[in-house]
């Protein structure tokens, strides 16, 4: 077979005009070169192969004649020549290390040929030990719910807080298990899990627990309000601090008053002649309901007029927080008025008129 | 505010009342009026209805805010002895709070009373944006300005009617080659000349305030010179001679005449002044006290004077205000109407009367 495979590929190569039995000089082997473009159109033109008994007895006359071709190369007799001394003799003539031993393909096992991971044929070998792992923490706690039972203590289950903690997500336990997981092991996982904790003595394997849970930073805890100071009439009143682009202000609030602000000794009537900034420093206070019943004296610096307006309304705000309930700071949170205003004047970069605005563009 | 202040007295030219403008505002709520004065310590009981923009086309009626400094200025004019000097009380006050408003609510009274009054409505118009100057006539190194001398003259006439019949001159006035006024003819022959002939408009200005000044010590009317703007006769003007040089205000008639008008030297009127920084030249907009605006000069003119200050509005008068405005539906936003709205309003305004209104005139 290889000998005709080899004969093919031989032919094939260039166009020997053994077949061209019509030429001239019929004997002589002429290399004609053709193109392989006309070569295929011959080659359609003459119709699709077909297996007539001819084909068939010029094919094994051809193959017979290679078989005695090849056992003259390796010395042996030609007409002795079996199909295994045509295997051995090609496995010497063309040596391939492809069905060498060290060649195979080797999985990386214990000495003993086997999987290091029991579970390794599941195809998700860390996924189902974590399921086999938490199933024997829930026999277990099973079991020392028994025990007390038996033991005779009453079961009570105390409401965790499950309000600042969540389950880790699909892509944070497939990190974890450096596994693919699917939606559905993923649930199945997470009921596990809450049927753990819903168990009343689940309390012994918390630690465990508490590796796939993760806390929610609650915000409001972590501001505390200043509480109020009074100053020698006994009138109350509190400072807080504003900044907003480059102006820096604080503001001292006092009780009992009219409504009267001052801005660095100015009334804001005069300092800012502008509506706007004076609406500004209105909205605390509106917020609050609280328009007529508070004076504020504020030192203010830097920034241009819109600035300072926002620097002030920021400190007026912290520092009516502590005149007020806990509620209301929610809210006044909430609508932004606790909140430094981020926003700065951004850079000019090169190649730009401005930060955003490009040069015109010229199209040549 | 000035606007309004010219339209409370150039109106009475466009609608058929006349003088009678001031006669049937005041008939309405004269026996208040009667009853406030005499009280005039105690706060505003009855309020006058102020409304500063385009008056009388939106509300019908032309109100006036009864107010402290108004009041105080009453009293000072029912006690001053007309047989000394006349008494010059200047009105100040920061912007936009009342000092017009004031000085019309003093004309007002006064003309109620059967005074003269000789009302400048805004000085500061007489020193910028005039079109025509001209060199005087009279005097050759003086100035006229002739159209805001007639101008002056027409309201002077619509206000002042009967009087202009009974002054007569006291001297004759040759106008020019064929025209001149004989002694002993009645004020109102020259205020026609210089009408008519307006060349001489501003020399029969003069004229009438010599006249005035002079018939006045004698004791049978009193006179009102109320001036608003007084510091713009003793700062710089905009105007510029033929030759680009700057005009000085000694150098306009007009202004000269009033000059001598607002001295001390005669007796038996009052001369009310105020001072105005919005409509003056070369001078900032803090600067609101007089001896700011006025300038040595000006404040040694006026030296001795009575300050009278202007301030925002109290708590009272706020609410007064507010309830106007709500009561002519002025405010016809609903969030205007509650508490709330009102508070709002008093934070943002700073109690400022013109802050106040233009912040109810969108709403």
């Amino acid at each position: 077979m290889a000998v005709v495979a080899a004969g093919r590929v031989l032919r094939l190569g260039g166009r020997w005009s053994a077949a061209a039995s019509g030429g001239p000089s019929a004997q002589t082997l002429r290399l004609i070169y053709t193109t392989t473009a006309a070569w295929r159109k011959n080659v359609a033109a003459s119709g699709p192969e077909k297996y007539t008994e001819a084909f068939i007895k010029k094919q094994i006359e051809e193959f017979d004649l290679g078989k005695r071709h090849l056992a003259n190369m390796m010395g042996e007799d030609p007409e002795t020549f079996t199909q295994e001394d045509i295997d051995r003799a090609i496995a010497y003539l063309f040596p391939s290390g492809l069905f060498d031993k060290r060649a195979r393909p080797m999985m990386k096992w214990g000495e003993d040929g086997r999987p290091f991971h029991f579970l390794f044929y599941t195809g998700k070998q860390s996924y189902y030990s974590l399921m086999h792992e938490t199933y024997e923490k829930l026999l277990n706690v099973q079991k020392h719910q028994d025990q007390l039972v038996a033991q005779g203590f009453s079961l009570q289950k105390e409401k965790k807080n499950l309000v600042g903690s969540r389950w880790l997500t699909k892509t944070e336990l497939e990190g974890m298990l450096l596994e693919k997981l699917s939606d559905d092991d993923y649930s199945r996982f997470i009921r596990l899990l809450e049927k753990l904790m819903t168990l009343p003595c689940s309390d012994i394997e918390e630690n465990y627990i508490k590796k796939f849970s993760k806390e929610i930073a609650v915000q409001l805890q972590k501001v505390s309000t200043e509480p109020l100071k009074y100053d020698e009439q006994g009138v109350a009143f509190s400072t807080g601090e504003g900044v907003r682009k480059t102006s820096r202000a604080t503001a001292v609030v006092y009780d009992n008053g009219t409504g009267k602000i001052t801005v660095n000794g100015i009334d804001i009537l005069r300092y800012f002649p502008v509506l706007q900034d004076r609406e500004q420093l209105l909205f605390p206070f509106q917020f609050l309901d609280r328009v007529g019943k508070h004076d504020a004296i504020c030192t203010v610096s830097g920034g241009g007029r819109s600035s300072q307006a926002g620097a002030i309304r920021l400190a007026t705000a912290k520092a009516l927080r502590s005149f007020v309930t806990e509620t209301e700071v929610e809210f006044m949170r909430q609508a932004g008025l606790l909140t430094v205003d981020p926003r700065v004047r951004e850079r000019k970069k090169p190649g730009q008129e401005g930060a955003r605005r490009k040069f015109t563009w010229k199209k040549r | 505010m000035l606007r309004s202040v010219k339209g409370f007295i150039c109106r009475p030219l466009k609608l058929d009342h006349g003088y009678a403008l001031h006669m049937a505002a005041k008939d309405c709520f004269s026996s208040v009026v009667s009853q406030d004065v005499q009280t005039p310590a105690e706060k505003p009981r009855a309020i006058f209805y102020t409304n500063e923009s385009d008056p009388i086309k939106t509300f019908q009626e032309a109100c006036v805010m009864v107010r402290k400094p108004a009041l105080e200025l009453f009293t000072y004019l029912k006690n001053s002895n007309f047989a000394h000097p006349v008494v010059r009380y200047v009105i100040y006050g920061e912007r936009g709070t009342g000092k017009t408003m004031t000085l019309c609510h003093v004309v007002h009274f006064c003309a109620r009373q059967g005074w003269l009054v000789l009302h400048i409505p805004d000085a500061h118009l007489w020193v910028k944006n005039c079109k025509e100057l001209m060199q005087s006539s009279y005097n050759k190194e003086r100035l006229d300005q002739p159209l805001q001398a007639s101008f002056w003259l027409r309201n002077f006439r619509t206000t002042n009617e009967h009087f202009l019949k009974e002054i007569k001159t006291q001297q004759k006035y040759v106008w020019g080659k064929r025209d001149s006024t004989e002694q002993g003819r009645p004020l109102g022959e020259v205020v026609e000349q210089g009408l008519t002939r307006v060349k001489n408009a501003s020399d029969a200005v003069g004229v009438v305030l010599k006249e005035i000044k002079q018939q006045c010590c004698l004791g049978s009317f009193r006179v009102l010179v109320a001036v608003d703007g007084v510091n713009a006769l003793w700062g710089r003007t905009t105007l510029k001679k033929e030759d680009k040089s700057p005009v000085s205000p000694e150098e306009l008639t007009l202004v000269y005449n009033l000059r001598k008008m607002v001295m001390n030297n005669w007796s038996g009127g009052a001369v009310v002044t105020t001072l105005s920084q919005t409509g003056s030249l070369f001078k900032p907009s803090s600067a609101h006290l007089p001896h700011e605006l006025l300038g040595k000069e000006g404040f040694d003119a006026l030296d001795p004077f009575v300050p009278i200050l202007v301030p925002n509005y109290t708590e009272r008068e706020f609410e007064s205000c507010y309830h106007y405005y709500l009561h002519c539906r002025w405010l016809q936003h609903e969030k205007a109407r509650t508490e709330d709205g009102k508070e709002e309003l008093r934070f943002l305004s700073g109690c400022n009367p013109w802050q106040l209104e233009r912040l109810s005139a969108p709403l």
